[in-house]
């Protein structure tokens, strides 16, 4: 049974259809990769099965549960984490902070009106441990907003970590980092492979290319190639988009 | 601090120093306020506009919510304070729970229907919602006795089973009002550091990553303006009693302004204190000022457009750079005195 599964979604905006009868299977465990060009519809799957977005048809399952039309909450507290392409992040508040935030744990005292939130140690160490994770640990106290550029990047994989996800939706990633940033992300990524489910939208094939165990080609709103790396080197689109050159 | 951190040492207490210190100082204000030209009954306003304004800044500071109409929540807090114990009975912690339970009701059944917006669309329908109530209470002459107000309300006695204090005197007043108060900020800054006043803060960043991170959104925000409502509305029972009336004029849009200018002026948006500040500045200037020029609020209008241009963080937000700075400087001193503890000479 696939960990997450996607049949059939159409979205449209207006009288612009934006998903097209897009399919998606992902194993557990399995990292897929999903490319396209700008404007294909990558980030508007992701608010799909996120539940940003409702599909006009198709529906969304997780873990074999359907979960369509569910709003935001519902669905993340089911397991879906997602990470933005834009970032958003709780800037006021500490990367600790930030991260205490995804932790279930921390939901579940949501309501808690009375009890210090720092007076949990349990939480505290949660944190911790997914600062320490993507290699903020020293960055604990730090505001979001005054950490650089890939700290804050590697922050929102952190806090996505601390919602011990079932599915992490990773909207590209690596975009506006260095060489370096990129290859700690591939660290990180690598790492977790395996143990989590990861579907990664990235336009750096490089990354994905290396990572992914099965890659998605999203065109125009719908999926026009799928396969493993070495099966998309030899695909079409692929070729022609000369994408694949990394492989 | 609003948006502090919650490992930050004053976040888990019950009580902080600057509580501490602030009780003290105003209990002692009976004792020198008349010798500087001012009353007793101007501690009573302040103190209870204190209140009101921390829980107005509950929904404008701590969850960024635009409300510009919250003056309907402290009028119908008073007017329910007046009602309870003409008509159902005159017991002071009854009729200030009916209240703070009757701005409640209120307060969550416009959070209904604003809660799924934010920015101006809220602010508008705040506004609209403010002006509702004020009309209904202007018109519904037979229930709040129109433009002449709710009159002949009476300071209950507070009775605790074994003692029983009267409150007509107005320093006595005071010290209930005061003993209230304290009480109001002990639970406020422990809903402020307590996980949902995290939630609260959160949303206020970004809504969007609330939600993806699993927190109902909607829920949170109802809430929240509910409770703000609902406490507004304690708060306006008190100022009933204070008054020994209620007016329609609390609930104008003019007067649910007041307490945006206060919050902002006082720095609200930065600062747990802030309105406090705020509302000691603004009633203190009235009386001061005002005893020299109606145009008072010229006065404070221009303070109030100078610390938007300036110090849009508020007074409480210049006092804390003011701090940061000293500290900052006073451990530099340290740092080299330190330095040249350590390679004798230095720099
Ligand atoms: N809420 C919305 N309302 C209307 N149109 C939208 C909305 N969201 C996205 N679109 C449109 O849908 C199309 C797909 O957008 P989407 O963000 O999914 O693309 P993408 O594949 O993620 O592109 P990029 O690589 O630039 O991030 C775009 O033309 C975009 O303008
Ligand atoms: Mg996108």
């Amino acid at each position: 049974m696939s960990m997450i599964e996607a049949a059939g979604v159409h979205v449209r905006f207006g009288d612009r259809v934006v998903l097209e009868s897009v399919d998606l299977a992902v194993a557990e465990g399995e990292f897929h990769g999903v490319m396209g060009p700008n404007g294909a519809g990558k980030t508007t799957f992701f608010n799909v099965l996120t539940g940003r977005v409702k599909p006009d048809r198709g529906s969304i399952r997780l873990g074999g549960e359907d979960v369509t039309g569910l709003s935001p909450h519902r669905i993340a507290a089911k397991g879906i984490a997602r990470s933005f392409q834009i970032m958003t992040l709780f800037d006021e508040f500490s990367a600790r902070d930030n991260v205490m935030m995804g932790l279930p744990a921390f939901r579940a005292r949501g309501l808690d009106m009375i009890r210090a939130a720092a007076g949990d140690r349990s939480l505290l160490d949660q944190a911790s441990g997914a600062l320490a994770a993507v290699g903020l640990a020293d960055k604990a106290d730090v505001r979001a907003k005054d950490l650089s550029y890939g700290d804050r990047r590697a922050l929102e994989i952190a806090v996505a970590l601390a919602q011990a996800p079932r599915v992490l939706c990773l909207d590209e990633p690596t975009s506006g980092l260095g060489s370096d940033g990129v290859q700690r992300l591939a660290t990180l990524v690598a790492q977790l492979k395996g143990k989590l489910t990861i579907v990664a939208i990235e336009h750096d094939m490089e990354f994905l290319f290396s990572l992914a165990d099965r890659i998605s080609v999203i065109h125009w709103g719908q999926v026009v190639a799928r396969g493993t790396p070495q099966e998309l080197q030899r695909n079409e689109w692929v070729r022609r988009s000369n994408l694949g050159k990394f492989a | 601090m609003i948006v502090g951190s919650t490992t930050s040492s004053d976040a888990v207490r019950l009580v902080t120093p600057t509580m501490l210190l602030l009780w003290l100082v105003l209990a002692t204000v009976p004792l020198w306020i008349a010798r500087i030209g001012l009353y007793p009954y101007l501690g009573i306003e302040i103190l209870i506009w204190a209140l009101y304004a921390l829980a107005f800044n509950l929904v404008l500071g701590t969850a960024g919510l635009p409300s510009f109409g919250h003056g309907a929540y402290f009028g119908i807090g008073a007017y329910a304070f007046g009602l309870c114990q003409f008509d159902i009975v005159a017991n002071l912690w009854i009729c200030l729970a009916a209240a703070a339970l009757a701005a409640g009701v209120a307060g969550a059944i416009v959070a209904l229907f604003i809660s799924h917006r934010r920015g101006i669309y809220y602010a508008f329908m705040t506004i609209a919602f403010g002006q509702i109530f004020w009309t209904l209470s202007i018109k519904s002459h037979r229930v709040t006795g129109g433009e002449d107000g709710l009159l002949k309300i009476r300071r209950l006695p507070a009775d605790f089973g074994v003692v029983s204090f009267d409150l007509t005197d107005n320093v006595a007043f005071y010290y209930f009002v005061l003993a209230v108060f304290a009480v109001g900020i002990v639970v406020l800054w422990r809903l402020v550091h307590s996980p949902y006043g995290r939630v609260i803060a959160a949303i206020k960043q970004s809504e969007v990553r609330a939600a993806h991170l699993g927190y109902n959104v909607w829920l949170y925000k109802a809430s929240v303006f509910t409770l703000s409502a609902a406490l507004s509305g304690f708060a306006g029972g008190l100022f009933a009693m204070a008054q020994l009336a209620a007016f329609p004029d609390v609930m104008s849009l003019h007067q649910s302004g007041y307490v945006v200018m206060m919050t902002l002026v006082g720095g609200g948006l930065v600062s747990f204190w802030g309105p406090v500040i705020g509302v000691l500045l603004f009633l203190t200037a009235r009386d001061v000022i005002g005893a020299f020029t109606n145009a008072w609020m010229l006065y404070f209008g221009l303070l109030f457009m100078a610390i938007v241009l300036f110090r849009p963080e508020g007074i409480a937000g210049a006092i804390a750079a003011a701090m940061q700075q000293h500290s900052l400087n006073a451990l530099r001193r340290r740092g080299s005195s330190a330095m040249r503890l350590l390679f004798g000479g230095g720099r």
